[in-house]
């Protein structure tokens, strides 16, 4: 193991990498922390210049609520879900089809198209935002969740293809093999054989292609506008003109805006982290 | 502009007398049906005003399906190009005059001249000129008011200045006030265009109200030593240290408690913003007004930029886009909105009641007995759009590091001669 | 086994065509949908960006030939200066590109630092990762509010030290700078977990074998450590160039651009040409577009042939 492990050097030593862990995980989370201070705050503090200090008074309930009940954030969370969730569930499905077929079988043109799939993972998507754009606009999905949808589920396929592909290139091949001999039609191997077995990655793929999509900004800005279609992260540019200068309030908006992925990231970690670096790293 | 003092000269007479429902034929209609509107009206007060526009105009016509959705009024610069291009929305919030241009030029917004042509609209001739487009008419307004210096009247009492009314006077009272520990302006530049009102106001002051708009035509180059001469008197205030520091960091809501709080004297603005230093604790004592001072002998010209309704040229519910406008515009709703608990502005219908607020009343006075120069839209509305967008960009920076000043010029020159051909 | 206990369901009369070619056709029936989407939304739309650079358009009318004028006007051929903006974006872009791959040896810094099995360190390892699932919307937020001119706790830290305030975001020469920083934070805790991972996998038995020789510290981690981290080293430099080629949320939250345009990058201004409000250029948009496709096609090529590499030797 490197680095050597502490509990192998001296008795300071332990002592002091002890303390040193939570210090440093403040330092780390230090411009969050403070946010987190400024959302339940009253609206006083700011007037009289208490910025950093503690609260005057424990303001959690009054600011939270103004957020849910004054403004358009549930909305706005809910356009987030309503995205995400179809989002996650078209690109998975694709991609694992993709990725079985590109991971099992031999056939010419099969790893260019695999490598299709990733370039088209690396491509800076302004050069998507023009074309894309006036064909939602043509679709006449403009402004819609369906729009949205749509393109989220088709760029998201590359990277989902080359993380499937390679994790079911990683599946015991005999199996496969095993169920062709009793003459197992090709799509029931799929979905009796492969499926199953892929289910770690199904769930790493889901968690991760969650908090992506849930976080994407530049999409929502150029493809819908205003609270019938806006997901969270760009309802909350609308919320802040709203209380503007309301340090209290934007904290307390911002943080309900991250807090979705954040609980996604904490209950399904293992399946997180798995997704982060299984696929890639294979 | 003569036209515009008259008229504004006789609603303040006829504005006691005449509250009737000029409108009232309209109310006959039954409309039906989806109305949709997209608002800009994000700020606290004018957003309740929006909603209540819109909570009023459908008691008119229950039948009708009003959907509202109201935007970000910095984003909406951007957005509303989306906007009116894919799946328009049926009536929309913008800005008078040359920021129309772009939209009108595009296509995108509808010729409402029919609405112009009835008896009621009469009401709105003074603003019809800030409308019209190749002889056509392309929204209605419903609100305009003027700019000018707020001020902390207990401030200026403390340290014994009186309201100047000459550029010798401003800056000996900036002087003072500096002295005493405080800046004499706030303004947030991050947005850029609060910077237009200043550069609107000292070269409109030091070179005439006809060199401003010659200029905003592309007709001066931006290198003109008369332009220099604007951008040296201002100097003189920067150098002073007269402007709160790190402007280009807040919006302008965000220098308001530099005010509030006693850290700034005044304030260059449009005033909307009354109603947020209410909000933010100034009482009617404290908070005082006065015209931008003289500087060189020129008429005095004034900002007073008008905000408007418009109907996208794709809207679905054209009868009920109409019938809103005429709704915006009547007697009755001008004088509701613009009241000085709601907007606080003016308002455009000249038998609509101005509201009965001190700034209303010293803010119409101005307009209508000592703007004699003329009255200009805002350096956002006046300049066409694209070289609006590099101006304030450079007079952001001249704000910062005035020695750019060369550097800036001949971007902004480079900009114009490539903008008007 | 899943598969043994599925009745065969297939009736005699469709072993046809399809059966015999099977194996053939299974996958291009698998892959139809993916690359249907895949062609619709990207594939197509790069070719049709190029197409569209080449012209003038609003995004509304007809679209008018210009050739290479769009080219010619970005990058100052022929008698006219090169696009001022452009020229600020690129050279931010660079700085991105740059700066960014900090988040390389600042993640495996702090994976170092954690990789230990004191109680309670899992959770630590979570908490230090989290910065990573917060959108960067957010993230740009809270760090404008960090950075703010006066009230900011950066300036209150300082004040600390006796350093006078700073205004980082309001400061041409600082802003970009401050942005990166904001932008490094979620960017180092993927790192930081890429190589966690990849500390996981490191063979004990060659560092007990190097400690035996002697090796420890940076020697060991240079000669011994390093060289297993290869994969996540990789990963971490492909996730990192490309999360800097798309900087634009921060930007976008935290300056919009500003002050006086100095923290645009391409992304930013060519949605900025594309969107604006006195009119949709669209083609310069997708000019600028091309331009930042064409930096990043380099690194694609590195990216794949790395890992064509990879698979010739994977089988």
């Amino acid at each position: 193991m490197f680095p050597t492990p502490i509990e192998k050097r001296s008795r300071a030593a332990q002592l002091s990498y002890q303390s040193l862990l939570p210090l440093a995980l403040i330092l780390w989370l230090l411009p969050l922390l403070a946010v987190a201070n400024f959302s339940i705050k009253p609206e006083s503090d700011f007037v009289n210049g208490n910025y950093w200090g503690l609260p005057s008074s424990f303001d959690l309930f009054a600011n939270y609520g103004r957020v849910f009940f004054e403004s358009n954030m549930p909305r706005y969370l809910l356009n987030s879900l309503l995205i995400t969730i179809p989002t996650v569930i078209g690109a998975v499905a694709l991609s694992a089809m993709a990725g079985f077929a590109l991971g099992v079988y031999r056939f010419k043109g099969n790893l260019l198209i695999f490598f299709m799939f990733i370039a088209g993972n690396f491509v800076p998507f302004q050069i998507l935002m023009v074309p894309v754009r006036d064909l939602t606009i043509d679709m006449n999905l403009y402004d819609t969740k369906t729009g949205l949808i749509l393109f989220h589920i088709a760029f998201q396929t590359g990277f989902c293809t080359l993380f499937m592909r390679n994790f079911i290139r990683a599946l015991p091949f005999p199996l496969i093999e095993a169920a062709r001999v009793e003459g197992v039609a090709e799509w029931k191997i799929f979905w009796y054989v492969v499926l199953p077995l892929m289910k770690p990655a199904l769930a790493a793929l889901a968690v991760l292609i969650f908090t992506f999509i849930w976080n994407d900004y530049f999409w929502a800005v150029v493809l819908t506008q205003g609270p019938d279609a806006q997901p969270v992260t760009a309802g909350i540019t609308e919320f802040n003109s709203q209380f503007r200068a309301a340090y209290h309030l934007m904290s307390a908006g911002s943080i309900v805006a991250a807090l979705p992925p954040v609980a996604m990231f904490f209950l399904m970690q293992k399946h997180f982290i798995a997704g982060l670096t299984l696929g890639a790293v294979k | 502009m003569k036209s515009r003092k008259t008229t504004a000269w006789i609603a303040l007479c006829a504005s006691t007398l005449l509250a009737g429902p000029a409108l009232a034929e309209s109310h006959g209609m039954a409309l039906s049906g989806d109305l949709r509107i997209i608002s800009d009206m994000s700020n606290p007060a004018p957003r309740a005003v929006m909603e209540g526009m819109v909570a009023d105009f459908g008691e008119m016509h229950p039948d009708l399906n009003i959907e509202l959705t109201i935007v970000d009024r910095e984003a909406w610069k951007t957005q509303i190009r989306n906007a009116l291009g894919a799946n328009p929305p049926d009536v929309v919030n913008w800005y008078a005059a040359n920021r129309m241009l772009p939209y009108v030029n595009a296509g995108l917004f509808a010729d409402v001249s029919d609405l112009w042509e009835e008896p009621a609209f009469e009401a709105l001739a003074s603003t019809k000129g800030a409308m019209t487009i190749n002889d056509a008419q392309w929204g209605v307004p419903y609100t305009y008011y003027q700019w000018g210096i707020y001020y902390r009247k207990d401030i200026f009492d403390e340290l014994g200045l009186s309201e100047p009314t000459t550029w010798e006077e401003e800056k000996a009272n900036c002087q003072a006030i500096l002295d005493s520990g405080r800046k004499c302006y706030t303004i947030g530049t991050k947005f850029l265009w609060t910077a237009g009102g200043w550069f609107d106001y000292i070269n409109s002051r030091t070179n005439g109200y006809d060199f401003h708009m010659q200029l905003a035509r592309g007709e001066i180059p931006w290198t003109d030593d008369r332009v220099r001469q604007t951008f040296a008197n201002w100097r003189e205030l920067i150098d002073m240290g007269a402007f709160i520091d790190d402007h280009q960091t807040y919006s302008w809501q965000e220098a308001l408690p530099f005010m509030v709080n006693g850290e700034a004297a005044s304030y260059l603005m449009g005033n909307f913003a009354v109603a947020a230093m209410r909000d933010g604790g100034l009482t009617d004592d404290q908070l005082d007004f006065y015209q931008f001072p003289k500087i060189a002998e020129v008429d005095y010209a004034e900002d007073a930029p008008t905000d408007t309704f418009h109907i996208a040229s794709g809207a679905q519910n054209m009868d009920a886009a109409k019938e809103f406008l005429r709704f915006v515009v009547s007697t009755e709703n001008q004088t509701k909105i613009n009241a000085g608990d709601a907007l606080g502005q003016l308002p455009v219908n000249a038998n609509a009641e101005i509201g009965d607020d001190k700034f209303l009343q010293q803010g119409f006075d101005m307009l209508s007995n000592n703007a004699s120069g003329g009255i200009m839209q805002f350096f956002d509305r006046d300049f066409p759009a694209e070289m609006a967008s590099f101006g304030m960009e450079g007079l952001q920076e001249f704000m910062v590091f005035p020695d750019n000043l060369d550097d800036i010029l001949a971007r902004l020159e480079d900009a114009r001669q490539r903008i008007y051909k | 086994m899943s598969h043994a206990t599925v009745p065969d369901t297939h009736p005699p009369a469709q072993r046809g065509w399809y059966k015999r070619n099977e194996i053939a056709v299974t996958p291009l029936l698998f892959l139809a949908p993916a690359i249907l989407f895949f062609a619709v939304y990207v594939i197509i739309p790069i070719a049709q960006s190029f197409w569209i650079s080449l012209h003038e358009w609003d995004g509304l009318g007809e679209a008018t030939w210009v050739g290479t004028a769009n080219y010619e006007r970005l990058l100052g051929i022929g008698d006219q200066n090169m696009d001022r903006k452009f020229e600020t974006s690129f050279w931010n872009n660079i700085k991105w590109l740059v700066l960014y791959l900090l988040a390389i040896p600042a993640g495996l810094f702090i994976a170092l630092f954690l990789n230990q099995t004191v109680r309670g360190i899992r959770i630590y390892k979570s908490l230090f990762f989290f910065p990573f699932v917060i959108s960067q919307v957010v993230v740009g937020l809270v760090f404008s509010w960090f950075y703010l001119p006066r009230e900011g706790l950066l300036n209150a830290l300082i004040g600390l030290f006796g350093f006078g305030p700073v205004n980082i975001l309001g400061d041409p020469s600082m802003a970009t700078y401050g942005i990166i920083a904001a932008g490094l934070w979620p960017q180092t805790a993927y790192c930081m977990i890429l190589y966690l991972t990849g500390l996981n996998a490191v063979d004990p038995e060659q560092v007990e074998a190097a400690r035996l020789d002697g090796a420890k510290g940076w020697r060991m981690l240079w000669y011994v450590i390093l060289p297993q981290l290869r994969p996540a080293t990789f990963i971490a430099f492909v996730v990192t160039i490309i999360g800097a080629l798309r900087s634009f949320d921060l930007i976008s939250v935290m300056t919009n651009g500003g002050p006086f345009g100095s923290t645009r990058v391409l992304s930013f201004y060519m949605f900025e040409e594309s969107l604006s409000e006195f009119g949709f250029r669209m083609g310069y948009g997708a000019a600028i577009a091309v331009i930042l496709f064409i930096l990043m096609l380099g690194f694609i090529a590195y990216f794949l042939w790395s890992m064509y590499q990879d698979e010739k030797g994977g089988r």
